[in-house]
């Protein structure tokens, strides 16, 4: 069963390469979405992720288990959370210009923590076999799912029911819409912000982790390409929506991956435009969803880039 | 792409935060002015310990700063932009360098070559590039016949594969990396003629979830030896062994990252030829303008052949690897063609290692799935 599966092996590529390439844009994105739905932008998270990706490395080779590298990375980036929901607290500090800041900050302390443990190995994340029903090697390898996936996709689920039906949701939804409201229902906005940002920065720092414990699994300074900026704009694109989130990270997973699917089949030239893909495919979905009469459906009130 | 942005440029971000005394959070080393002796300095695309390219070179200079009256400085990160100008500027301005050895392709045009009539008294000794005639003489380019290593690869991997497909994770086509593509591809035929090489570009020298991405589709194209020519290699080797594959190492040794699928590897050896040529500058000599060296001149060298090789491996390996030691071998060797069928050589014809037609390589050889551009 080698070989020639022909157009197949690319649709296998394709959702092989979307199962492993996604997770860090879905732990990104419903941070990001944590943080905007309670009236905050925090575009640190690259920083977040870089750092959370370093710090579950160390921790993971330093004590031998992935998982404690995992709880290591969540902790960092809830640090990280703490620090820009605090700074925001005082007025009139604008959280774009901070985000920005902590996002230099994180690469730059994780890049100088991180020189000892570039070398070295750490234990990687383990994998569950859902290729096991099949016979062929592609589709095995494409079906190994990572754990970390699977706890994405069910807090996807947790976060969308949470804002629809949770007393914790709803408030996080008042919070968003209008400080003045939630004032007068007599909660306190700011250390709510300060949570759902610690929060935000918690799951970045997951994102992290699974990079270097899992897909591509080390850590280097080269080891993020980005994952954490463009989850930002992966949940504009996904209207503030968590099940969106899924969807969206998915599908830049795949697009990814497609390019070297592309090349192993014999699609060969061109490459450099297969590799642009995600970006014009966003570019379209944008102007397609886009509307002359309404803007930036699903927004939350507070949000400083819609106010 | 994002990474690279210049925003995140490391020396940039210490000029902005060092105002404010930040430098020593990020843990810069501090770039001691000279006090007489030689400056040299080490300019690298990448991290200095990334398994690979950056390595290679850093390993050398370290060889040098161990020398007697010379101080070493040097910058990482540096991206082939102006960004790289200015890193030499400074380097020149406020190190007082005076020996630069900018490591990267991408700096030479147009960088190098605009930056050096502006300072004539500073030798800027580039890796890679092709000083030719007519260039400012006080710019050396030196590299290695390092496609001799990739040939010295592919006769393992011929004997080693199975499937008869082996794999290339390639960065960005340009002549030194088609030369270590073809060069594997015609190592391992020179095993079995039969054997074909699938290559998958990801268009940048360092891209950690694309490299991991093109050698699961090499591995799901059924290639069961693969290697790479990026920066940093670490990724591919793990993902690779991890498929189950055979690999083959470049730039540094990755024994250590899979023993029991690592089969050999192409490696600078930087060291010797970095101490060299500052001794030959501290000792008021000149280096040559155009240096080149292999295998025999201890330019590169050769990993220790893995455990998983084969006897049959050994044997090919070693006794050509007495051939290329001799000098004047030839990988490319006619009747040859392109895998777009145009003619390179016709019978009886051969380009050897040291032809400086290998240098403006711009084709993939015959067996070789995959395209320039």
């Amino acid at each position: 069963m080698e070989g020639d599966l022909g157009l197949w092996s690319i649709l296998i590529a394709i959702i092989g390469g979307a199962i492993r390439v996604s997770t860090p844009f879905l732990f990104v994105s419903l941070g990001e979405l944590l943080t905007e739905r309670s009236g905050r932008i925090n575009l640190g998270l690259e920083g977040t992720l870089v750092f959370g990706a370093m710090a579950g490395y160390a921790v993971a080779y330093l004590s031998g288990s992935a998982w404690l590298g995992v709880g290591a990375a969540a902790l960092a980036g809830a640090l990280f959370g703490v620090l820009h929901g605090v700074i925001c607290s005082i007025p009139r500090v604008n959280d774009i210009a901070i985000g920005i800041a902590l996002m230099l900050f994180g690469m730059g302390i994780a890049f100088y923590f991180g020189k000892p443990y570039v070398q070295p190995v750490a234990p990687d994340l383990p994998s569950i076999p859902f290729g096991w029903w099949s016979d062929v090697p592609q589709v095995q390898a494409a079906l190994q799912v990572n754990v970390l996936f699977l706890v994405g996709l069910a807090l996807a689920v947790v976060v969308a029911w949470m804002l629809r039906s949770a007393r914790v949701g709803l408030v996080l939804r008042v919070v968003g819409d209008s400080t003045d409201a939630a004032r007068a229902m007599g909660l306190r906005p700011a250390p709510i912000r300060v949570m759902a940002t610690a929060a935000g920065g918690a799951l970045a720092g997951i994102g992290g982790a699974y990079l270097s414990l899992y897909y591509p699994g080390s850590w280097n300074e080269g080891i993020s390409s980005g994952q954490g900026l463009m989850a930002v704009a992966l949940v504009i694109f996904a209207r503030w929506n968590p099940i969106a989130c899924i969807w969206a990270a998915l599908l830049f997973g795949g697009a990814g991956a497609l390019g070297p699917a592309l090349q192993s089949v014999g699609v060969t030239e061109g490459y450099y435009l297969f590799y642009a893909a995600p970006y014009v495919l966003t570019l379209g979905l944008l102007i397609a969803t886009s509307s002359p009469t309404r803007a930036m459906a699903g927004a939350p009130g507070e949000l400083s880039i819609t106010k | 792409m994002l990474p690279t942005s210049p925003i995140l440029n490391r020396r940039r971000l210490l000029t902005g935060t060092a105002a404010l005394g930040a430098a020593a959070t990020l843990g810069l080393p501090r770039m001691a002015r000279a006090q007489g002796g030689l400056t040299v300095g080490f300019i690298y695309v990448g991290p200095r310990d990334d398994f690979g390219y950056n390595q290679a070179h850093a390993e050398g200079a370290a060889a040098v700063k161990a020398m007697a009256g010379v101080t070493v400085v040097e910058e990482e990160n540096v991206a082939e932009t102006v960004d790289v100008v200015q890193s030499m500027e400074s380097m020149i301005n406020l190190d007082g360098a005076t020996l630069l050895f900018p490591t990267s392709f991408g700096y030479f045009n147009p960088h190098v070559l605009e930056l050096a009539p502006k300072y004539p008294d500073v030798r800027f000794q580039h890796a890679a590039g092709l000083w030719t005639e007519g260039m400012p003489t006080n710019i050396g380019s030196y590299f290695g016949y390092i496609g001799m290593g990739q040939y010295l690869n592919g006769i393992v991997a011929g004997h080693m594969s199975q499937t008869k497909k082996i794999g290339f994770v390639a960065a960005k086509p340009i002549p030194q990396v088609l030369l270590n593509i073809n060069s594997f591809l015609l190592g391992a035929r020179a095993v079995d003629p039969s054997i074909t090489c699938q290559v998958i570009f990801t268009g940048e020298w360092s891209l950690a979830v694309k490299e991991a991405e093109a050698t699961n589709a090499l591995a799901d194209a059924g290639c069961d030896v693969i290697t790479c020519h990026v920066d940093g290699p670490k990724v591919v080797m793990e993902t690779a062994a991890g498929r189950g594959a055979f690999i083959c190492g470049y730039h540094a040794d990755q024994t250590s990252l899979a023993p029991d699928k690592y089969l050999t590897g192409a490696e600078w050896n930087w060291a010797g030829v970095y101490t060299g040529m500052v001794q030959t500058v501290l000792d008021g000599g000149t280096i040559g303008n155009f240096v080149r060296g292999g295998l025999a001149d201890g330019f590169i060298k050769m990993s220790p052949l893995g455990s998983a090789v084969s006897d049959a491996a050994r044997a090919q390996f070693e006794a050509t690897k007495a051939e290329i030691m001799a000098g004047g071998f030839a990988a490319l060797k006619g009747p040859l063609a392109t895998n777009t069928g145009t003619p390179i050589l016709g019978a009886g014809e051969a380009l050897v290692e040291t032809d400086i037609a290998l240098e403006s390589m711009d084709y993939l050889v015959e067996g070789v799935i995959g395209s320039t551009s």
